[in-house]
């Protein structure tokens, strides 16, 4: 091999070297990537201290209200039973002249204390209704990674879901309404956090 | 221009998209049976049929409209003879009036879906519809015989 040659095939394989290593160093790796390509690492204690976080937001008026007890929503701060008392209906999105988006426009309605606006406002359907009202933080984290009773998501889905519209709408709340106690991005890490270190439910 | 179809005639409204559809049909369209009561989705005066949905018109903006079948009261039948509407004349059920436009767009949405309520089905239905005189039993009842009257028109 000549001399030349010699220094073209080293400075090939210098520049390819410094190429891929610019490429891996660049390379930002998305939540879902993330979450496919990293384990999930166990962590009692990081994953309770999560949750807690998240447990505070799931209980605000802004999360329980859509996620009641009995068939009909709550509503307000004080999550009061929602005046003229609309019924759940098979599909969450209510009854006959009282489905929600009859009232509920696709976004908030203007002045103070008017509906608040969402396209995909509805209630959890009748077959998975999702309670959170009344839930300890130890019965609300078994039930959401409990496919039987979250909606059938898995980890993925349940990741995704912290960015679904509707979860989102909470902190778009309208007039006269409080936000959750945590902004989204805080909520988001606490969930996928609580969700990456095994999903542990805290004791009580 | 918002076009949409009102009682089954297509209109073009130089409106703003953010009007709410009550505005539109009382004063652009001189349609005055549908009712303003509250402005704010609480009391039913204002419900017409939105692609077949019983909607608050109040809050429902021109945006929200565009392109879609608005029915209102004139036009839920060609001769005011709708079940609902010859089961309210048959019961008298109104005292001032006010609110039954409302409540019988309401009541035709639960007739279209369930073609024998019951009277827990009529509560459910019609709990958004504020009746200040209280002739909520009425209402009931003539929901009841309009059912009888749409079941014997199918025969």
């Amino acid at each position: 091999m000549s001399t030349k040659i010699k220094f073209t095939f080293i400075a090939l394989v210098l520049f390819s070297g410094i190429g891929l290593a610019f490429a891996v160093s660049f390379h930002q790796t998305t939540e879902k990537e993330y979450v496919t390509i990293t384990p999930i690492k166990k962590d009692s204690v990081a994953s309770v201290a999560a949750f807690k976080q998240v447990y505070k937001v799931l209980m605000s008026p802004r999360c329980v209200n859509c996620h009641p007890k009995g068939d009909i929503p709550l509503q307000g701060d004080n999550s009061v039973v929602h005046s003229m008392q609309p019924k759940r209906g098979k599909d969450g999105k209510g009854v006959y002249a009282m489905k929600c988006a009859n009232c509920h426009q696709p976004s908030n309605s203007p002045g103070l204390h008017t509906p608040p606006g969402n396209p995909e406002w509805h209630l959890p359907p009748a077959d998975m209704k999702m309670v959170f009202e009344g839930k300890t933080a130890h019965e609300l984290a078994k039930q959401l990674v409990n496919p039987k009773l979250n909606g059938h998501k898995d980890l993925q889905q349940l990741i995704a879901h912290a960015d679904d519209g509707l979860v989102k709408a909470g902190w778009n709340m309208g007039k006269g309404r409080t936000a959750p106690p945590l902004t989204h991005a805080q909520f988001k890490k606490a969930w996928i956090t609580w969700l990456k270190t095994g999903a542990y439910a805290p004791a009580k | 221009m918002i076009q949409l179809t009102v009682n089954g005639k297509t209109e073009n409204l130089d409106v703003s998209p953010e009007m709410p559809l009550l505005w539109a049909i009382r004063d652009t369209l001189g349609l005055t049976g549908t009712k303003f009561g509250c402005g704010v989705a609480q009391c039913g005066a204002c419900v017409v049929h939105l692609d077949g949905e019983a909607v608050r018109s109040c809050v429902t903006k021109m945006s929200r409209a565009k392109g879609k079948n608005v029915v209102t009261i004139e036009g839920l039948s060609e001769n005011n003879d709708h079940p609902a509407q010859k089961a309210w004349q048959e019961i008298d059920v109104p005292q001032c009036g006010y609110c039954h436009s409302g409540q019988i767009m309401s009541a035709a949405v639960l007739l279209r879906e369930n073609t024998n309520p019951t009277d827990q089905d009529i509560d459910n239905a019609m709990a958004g519809n504020i009746c200040r005189c209280g002739t909520y039993p009425r209402i009931r009842k003539a929901i009841h015989l309009a059912s009888e009257i749409q079941k014997k028109n199918k025969i």
